[in-house]
């Protein structure tokens, strides 16, 4: 089977401009359209988040998607499933909006739709060949890769660093 | 971001794709990559939701409500996006009229003997605009009614006891009562522009509809600044009249040496082409036909409409009249020259030779020009061209075979002249009696840029075709014109196949009548971007004649691929003068629905002009031709 692929931050890339914020929220709206998109109701949301913990580094988090998802086993509703795509999405028409899944959620990725009363995450642009958040990073800070492609790049600029250590 | 959409094409000008082509092989980057790199763009830039106007920033407001609603100071998303629109309006003003200033202190010069290079062409122009101005002619010399002319000139630019002389006294009194009761009339050209850098600067005006209003008033003072710089390029240069020539890049030579001039200002290029004429003889010793000169930009439209230079190419596709490798030095003064111009040109081999200290490119020549010694300088530069052709001679170029005939020339003395042979005792009355019985529906000018978001000449050609048909005058500057011109809109052979049949008479009645065997082309090329005050000149004398103000007349305009600030300033005096006014690309305003609202709906009680920003050519025209019908019927018509 063909690996998936994830969302990865590189996060000394990131600039902080949050342009993978409006991104997401126009990627997620009915026109697709930044300037349609401002005026729609539900308003649209962005799934991606970049949190400051010091001024000068900013890092973009988003649902991980993760393999043992806690947000999945937690459902009450049966809500969340994972696609074959691999992605952990939530069933907008089944969640009841108990927002246990954001409880347990390790990241804090799950938002709540004051509008819709229900859960919102990242769906990894299901309709789109590249996340929308990916797309628009000037930095390409955010990246979609397999986990073997993105440790690969790791592993090489390690090695660059050791290399260079030693004053090849 | 919003702009994700990559053109379906990049040109509709198959000289310019052509060339595009050869970029591609020979690998040379072009405006349209550099786009594509940029994609998407920055929805907080593209929505006007960024500032950067104090140190505390860069702030931004998240227009889907999560993040920040207001920037660190408390300035609200409309007095962000207003603050904004001001200075893009304050920049254009200030390139408008520092054109314009340029002009000043050349007529200055002349008529004080600094210089002998420069001369009154138009001494009629020079009388009727210092009569205007109140400067009295009669019994006095030329180059004393020349220096109190450039002194009043220079005057507007600075707050005075009167206001802008060049927008109080070239619109209607019924206008300058509007203007006066809403605030709207400058002070001084430089004034106003140095209020908005003022009123828009950390903590001060924090009042969107003020800052709208404070914009309004200085793209009044752009008026200015625009009208000064065809005047006084009139009388230094000539005012244009109907003459041949042709676009596109087919209008450079291979045996010839071709110097390309681009920019904006005549000062240089005038000279340029006085002194090729006399000085062939240095092209051909170096083996070449002769000097072969072609415009870029406005640059070219300024001596295209005085002496029928060709255009060779404008705005987006600059960088094409290089890609030929024909160009043996591009000379350029100021305005629209992009940068990539010099990369470009290192690929090819070409010169590219910077002329004004104020626009120097990193990566070419420069050689300062003077009024003072413009005839050597131009010599100097006609030499450089000259063995620049020597070097090129017996390698290969690649000139696309395209170009198209075009008939220019059409400023408002010419087509009142043109006019006066239907009626030479009231040549403005076949003009409006058409008007009046529908042959001409309406009045649409086309200006402004070409914008890499829109497959370049698009949105121009599909808006002013469908607008012939519906017999719309159609009147075009800058590089709107170039763009209308490559695809044979002022060819006059065209006629028939574009335009409807009301519009065809009055072009057709009007060309018989000057004995041209035939109609004026169907689009009346006005000039360069300054020249955009040709066409307020002529609303304003319709408007006269019928006794009303321009906000009645159904004359609309668009920028239908703006790019420069001058388009935004250019559509806020459009605006203020009553027009409804199309932007056929995005204004970074859309974060504020009150400076929208504003721009698009309330300006409409104060000037009665507004914006229509519409992407789509077709409904674009469609929102013009109600807007014409509207004021139609205003008028009882």
């Amino acid at each position: 089977m063909d690996q998936i692929k994830e969302i990865f931050v590189r996060k000394d890339l990131c600039m902080g401009c949050h342009s993978c914020e409006l991104a997401c929220a126009v990627a997620h709206s009915a026109s697709k359209n930044i300037y349609e998109a401002m005026g729609e109701h539900p308003m649209p949301k962005s799934r991606v988040y970049v949190e400051t913990v010091s001024a000068s580094v900013p890092v973009p988090i988003l649902c991980r998607h993760c393999e043992d998802a806690p947000c999945m086993h937690a459902c009450i509703a049966g809500a969340i499933h994972r696609t074959a795509d691999q992605a952990v999405v939530t069933d907008a028409d089944k969640c009841i909006g108990c927002w246990t899944c954001v409880m347990v959620c390790p990241y804090g990725v799950i938002g709540r739709h004051l509008e819709a009363r229900k859960a919102y995450r990242c769906d990894r642009c299901q309709d789109r060949d590249q996340p929308a958040c990916v797309s628009a990073c000037p930095t390409k800070a955010l990246v979609y890769q397999t986990v073997t492609d993105f440790s690969k790049d790791l592993r090489r600029k390690a090695a660059e660093e050791l290399s260079r250590g030693e004053g090849r | 971001m919003a702009d994700a959409r990559v053109p379906r094409k990049k040109s509709l000008d198959p000289a310019v794709n052509q060339m595009l082509a050869k970029a591609k092989k020979e690998n040379i980057q072009t405006i349209w990559d550099r786009y594509e790199t940029m994609l998407p763009q920055c929805g907080f830039g593209d929505t006007g939701l960024c500032c950067r106007h104090c140190l505390q920033g860069p702030c931004r407001i998240d227009p889907f409500g999560e993040g920040p609603r207001e920037g660190i100071c408390g300035a609200s998303a409309d007095v962000m996006v207003a603050r904004g629109l001001d200075r893009a309006i304050a920049a254009g003003t200030a390139a408008h009229s520092g054109h314009a200033k340029h002009l000043a202190h050349t007529l200055l010069k002349m008529a004080t003997g600094k210089t002998k290079d420069y001369r009154i062409k138009d001494e009629a122009k020079l009388k009727s605009v210092s009569t205007r101005m109140g400067i009295p002619v009669d019994g006095r010399s030329i180059a004393d009614i020349a220096k109190d002319l450039a002194m009043a000139a220079l005057a507007d630019f600075h707050e005075k006891e009167t206001p802008v002389m060049w927008a109080a006294t070239v619109v209607p009194q019924k206008r300058v009562d509007v203007l006066l009761k809403h605030g709207l009339v400058p002070k001084g050209i430089d004034h106003e522009i140095s209020e908005i850098m003022h009123r828009t600067l950390y903590g001060v005006d924090a009042d969107a509809v003020n800052l709208l209003l404070a914009g309004l008033r200085c793209g009044v003072a752009d008026l200015a600044g625009c009208y000064m710089g065809t005047d006084l390029a009139d009388i230094l240069f000539g005012t244009p009249t109907p003459v041949k020539s042709e676009a596109n890049l087919g209008t450079l030579k291979k045996d010839w040496v071709n110097i390309a001039l681009h920019g904006h200002n005549p000062v240089l290029s005038d000279i340029l082409v006085s002194v090729a004429a006399q000085k062939q003889d240095m092209a051909k010793a170096k083996g070449a036909a002769g000097f072969n000169l072609v415009g870029i930009c406005c640059t070219g439209n300024e001596i295209m409409m005085r002496h029928g230079i060709p255009s060779c190419t404008h705005s987006v596709s600059q960088e094409t009249a290089i890609l030929t490798g024909a160009v043996d030095l591009m000379v350029v003064d100021y305005q629209c020259i992009m940068p990539s111009v010099a990369t470009v040109a290192q690929c090819m081999g070409t010169q590219v030779l910077t002329t004004m200290d104020l626009c120097k490119i990193t990566g070419t020549d420069h050689m300062e020009f003077s009024e003072e010694e413009a005839g050597k300088k131009a010599e100097e530069i006609l030499a450089m061209a000259a063995l620049n052709y020597a070097k090129r001679k017996g390698k290969p170029v690649e000139i696309p075979d395209v170009k198209t005939p075009v008939v220019a020339g059409f400023s408002v003395e010419a087509i009142v002249a043109a006019l006066s042979k239907l009626n030479a005792v009231d040549p403005l009355k076949p003009l409006v009696d058409n008007l009046k019985a529908g042959n001409i529906r309406g009045v649409c000018l086309y200006a402004g840029c070409n914008n890499v978001k829109v497959p370049q000449d698009e949105n121009f050609v599909i808006m002013a075709k469908k607008m012939l048909k519906e017999n719309v005058l159609i009147l075009a500057t800058g590089c709107g014109a170039g763009a209308l011109m490559r695809h044979g809109l002022m060819d006059p052979a065209n006629v028939d196949a574009l335009c409807g049949d009301g519009i065809k008479a009055v072009l057709t009645a009007i060309g018989e009548a000057n004995g041209l065997g035939g109609p004026l082309p169907p689009v009346l090329h006005m000039g360069s971007c300054v020249d955009n005050s040709r066409a307020v000149a002529l609303a304003v004398a319709v408007a006269n004649y019928l006794g009303v103000d321009t906000d009645a007349l159904p004359v609309v305009a668009s920028a239908a691929e703006a790019v420069s600030e001058k388009a935004v300033s250019i559509g806020t005096y459009a605006v203020a003068a009553g027009l409804p006014t199309h932007v056929g690309v995005m204004l970074p305003v859309m974060g504020s629905p009150l400076v929208v609202e504003v721009l698009t709906k309330t300006v409409r009680d104060v000037t009665g002009g507004y914006f229509i920003v519409d992407l789509d050519p077709e409904s674009a025209a469609d929102k013009l031709l109600a807007a014409i019908d509207e004021r139609r019927k205003g008028l009882g018509l």
